[in-house]
């Protein structure tokens, strides 16, 4: 079997899609001859013609608005912002259209639509391309909201997104896209849009975060397994519709739940999380909700970043102190 | 569609030729050694840029080899107190203006402190959204119109920018409003890696004016010369109240689009290398020794003494000491709240655990 960076993961899923069914389409900006800033259509305008994968205007809410209009054509649109800071001006078509074409038509016209843009710090990028708002859109009803952060997560995710029958916000972690390979077949099978993962098995504790905030997470469960402490780490995977049965399951036997993610704290997904565990699983709790998150403060540029985003010392702590509080 | 009437100037050849008598204004060779200097300045400063992020020093930098005429040429005749709106790529004009080598270095190096230049005061920090602040020139200009004040907004962004929605909106108010505002195009033929021809089907981007009402105009972005003249006259109409102007400014992206960009995946190099017989600052050069007797002396002297100064900026860049992680609290309210006092704190007692750790 062979092992690919996530980056690759992403390519292949495409290039798997684009080879399944005729209706798929890629396009954004520099996707084409480019490759994609990060390399992900690498290859692939090249394999599949210009009518299948194809460079856009340097224009957002056309990228946005015109997939809707694809997608309700019976396309399956797998259209990139080239970066998260640039997604905003979508989020009139997303909220306003594509979130809720199916509704207004009472299911006349859908809208099958992928929109996969990179988000995150880590990278060094410059200003406005490292902040992660993935909240922004779990709050849409209507919208599904996809974050690998594994590879063979990301093959099966972003393959059962282009399957999904409605629109799918796909957020890729950039700081991950090269930092490890992993092993699997490029099968065209796909993942579960509706499941957290357990990536990591223990009953002291239960961390939970997604994308690359994994990396340190799971580097902290392994520096707590050295101290004696077991954790269940949990990938959301897809935050919405989220899978609160796997959280609070493991709650249930751990009895304390650390929640890890780069983004601002305030209204952050954590928030979510904690909130639908305390609705269902209050009396497993035997310590406080932890959170551990980017601050509620503008994403520093570069030199500072590393202080903003979760590092593992910051979660190790957390979960010391919920260990320490009963 | 391609019978709208663009004019177009050049008044410098390649060959550092006049092609029409020069304008008054430019008739004294002060002026043009002025000019000149600037240029060259940028481009030191450019090349340091690279150099730095060559060595991790900088963060990831966009160059504006080819193109410095344009923001020379913007900043040269833009008065004081009218107000720069640029986008990520104008640092010629940022330093024509007065903003110093140093902090567009503390800006390209991550650290916000960058934007908060000395001078000029009221200058936007550059976008890097594309497009995203054509409206706030407009809004700038507007406060000019209420105000009654006779200054001028000048916004700044590339081709590709030309097809965002940000930029047709802002235009159009501009133009329905009478707004004191210049456009400028910098159409260096690449967004990224897409040419101009996949950003429109319009055979210029000057004529984009015609549809918001007012007059769009072509000019050898190449030509410094040229620029300053059709810049300096869209001001002078807009400042009289006579509404905007675009100015489409031709010329080429010599480099990648930044310093984590290859080019060579997506454009040939028999592309650029024409675009290098129309150097900019060549061309002034040429003149100058044609016709003011520029010596090898005179531009060894002015090499070294923009050499120093870029130098002496970097060194001031790189001896800056760094903010400690608690500034991301710093400026984010006028007061911080209360309730992100506690998080501040989080941040210094994190960082000291890692200290100490
Ligand atoms: C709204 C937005 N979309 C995408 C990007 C990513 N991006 C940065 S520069 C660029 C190309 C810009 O081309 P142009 O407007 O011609 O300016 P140039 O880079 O040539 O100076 C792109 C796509 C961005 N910064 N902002
Ligand atoms: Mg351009």
């Amino acid at each position: 079997m062979a092992e690919h960076t996530l980056l690759e993961a992403v390519n292949l899923a495409l290039r798997r899609a684009l080879g399944d069914d005729d209706r798929v389409l890629v396009f954004g900006e520099d996707v084409g001859v480019g490759g994609g800033v990060f390399r992900a259509t690498q290859g692939l305008m090249q394999a599949f013609g210009p009518k299948r994968v194809f460079d856009t205007p340097l224009a957002e809410t056309l990228i946005a608005g015109m997939a809707i209009g694809l997608a309700a054509q019976g396309f399956r649109p797998v259209a990139e912002i080239q970066f998260m800071g640039f997604i905003y001006s979508t989020l009139d078509q997303l909220i306003n259209h594509a979130s809720r074409l199916r509704t207004r038509t009472r299911g006349r016209l859908t809208c099958p639509m992928v929109l996969r843009a990179p988000y995150g710090g880590g990278v060094h990028a410059p200003e406005h391309h490292s902040e992660s708002t993935e909240a922004l859109f779990a709050h849409v009803p209507g919208l599904r909201v996809v974050i690998p952060s594994s590879p063979k997560m990301a093959y099966g995710l972003l393959l059962s997104a282009i399957r999904d029958p409605d629109p799918v916000v796909f957020l890729e972690p950039k700081r991950l896209y090269r930092a490890a390979k992993e092993a699997f077949e490029d099968d065209g099978e796909g993942a579960p849009l509706d499941r957290c993962l357990v990536r990591r098995e223990g009953n002291d504790c239960t961390l939970v975060s997604w994308g690359a905030s994994m990396k340190e997470t799971l580097a902290a469960a392994a520096q707590l397994a050295e101290k004696g402490v077991e954790s269940d780490v949990i990938d959301v995977c897809t935050l919405k519709p989220l899978d609160v049965t796997t959280i609070v399951e493991s709650v249930a036997r751990s009895g304390r739940l650390v929640i890890v993610h780069e983004a601002a704290r305030t209204a952050g997904f954590g928030a979510e999380i904690a909130a639908r565990v305390a609705d269902v699983g209050l009396y497993h709790l035997r310590a406080p909700i932890m959170r551990v998150t980017g601050y509620d403060t503008v994403m520093p540029l570069s030199r500072l970043e590393r202080h903003y985003m979760p590092n593992a010392a910051r979660i190790q702590a957390a979960v010391e102190r919920s260990l320490a509080s009963d | 569609m391609s019978n709208l009437d663009i004019h177009h100037t050049t008044l410098l050849g390649p060959d550092g030729h006049p092609l029409a008598p020069l304008p008054a204004e430019f008739a004294n060779h002060e002026t043009i050694r002025d000019l000149y200097r600037h240029m060259v300045l940028a481009r030191t400063f450019d090349a340091k840029a690279v150099a730095l992020h060559g060595s991790g020093r900088l963060g990831t930098y966009a160059s504006l080899l080819g193109q410095e005429a344009v923001g020379v040429g913007i900043g040269h005749v833009m008065r004081p107190e009218d107000v720069l709106v640029p986008s990520f790529r104008e640092h010629a004009a940022q330093l024509r203006r007065g903003v110093r080598p140093e902090e567009l270095y503390l800006y390209w190096g991550g650290d916000e402190r960058g934007s908060a230049f000395a001078g000029p005061t009221q200058d936007f920090p550059v976008s890097a959204t594309v497009g995203g602040h054509a409206p706030h020139a407009a809004g700038v200009a507007l406060a000019f119109k209420l105000r009654g004040e006779a200054r001028v907004a000048v916004c700044v962004f590339g081709d590709g920018a030309t097809s965002k929605g940000d930029v047709y909106e802002a235009m159009n108010v501009a133009g329905l409003w009478q707004l004191p505002v210049v456009f400028i195009v910098t159409n260096n033929q690449w967004a990224l890696s897409t040419p101009r021809r996949e950003q429109t089907a319009a055979t210029t981007l000057a004529q984009k004016a015609v549809a918001a009402g007012f007059e769009g105009e072509q000019v050898d972005g190449n030509d410094v010369i040229a620029v300053a003249k059709v810049v300096g006259e869209a001001l002078a109409h807009a400042r009289s109240g006579n509404g905007p102007r675009l100015i489409e400014c031709l010329t080429y992206r010599l480099a990648d689009h930044t310093t984590v960009d290859d080019a060579a995946r997506y454009r040939d190099e028999s592309e650029v290398t024409p675009w290098w017989e129309k150097d900019p600052i060549a061309r002034v050069r040429l003149y100058l020794s044609a016709t003011a007797g520029w010596s090898d002396q005179q531009e060894k002297a002015l090499l070294d003494e923009c050499g120093t100064l870029i130098e002496r900026a970097a060194e001031a860049y790189l001896a800056t000491p760094p903010q400690g992680p608690e500034a991301m609290f710093d400026h984010l309210y006028g007061k911080l709240p209360a309730d992100l006092a506690a998080q501040r704190d989080e941040v210094v007692a994190a960082t000291k655990n890692r200290a100490d750790g």
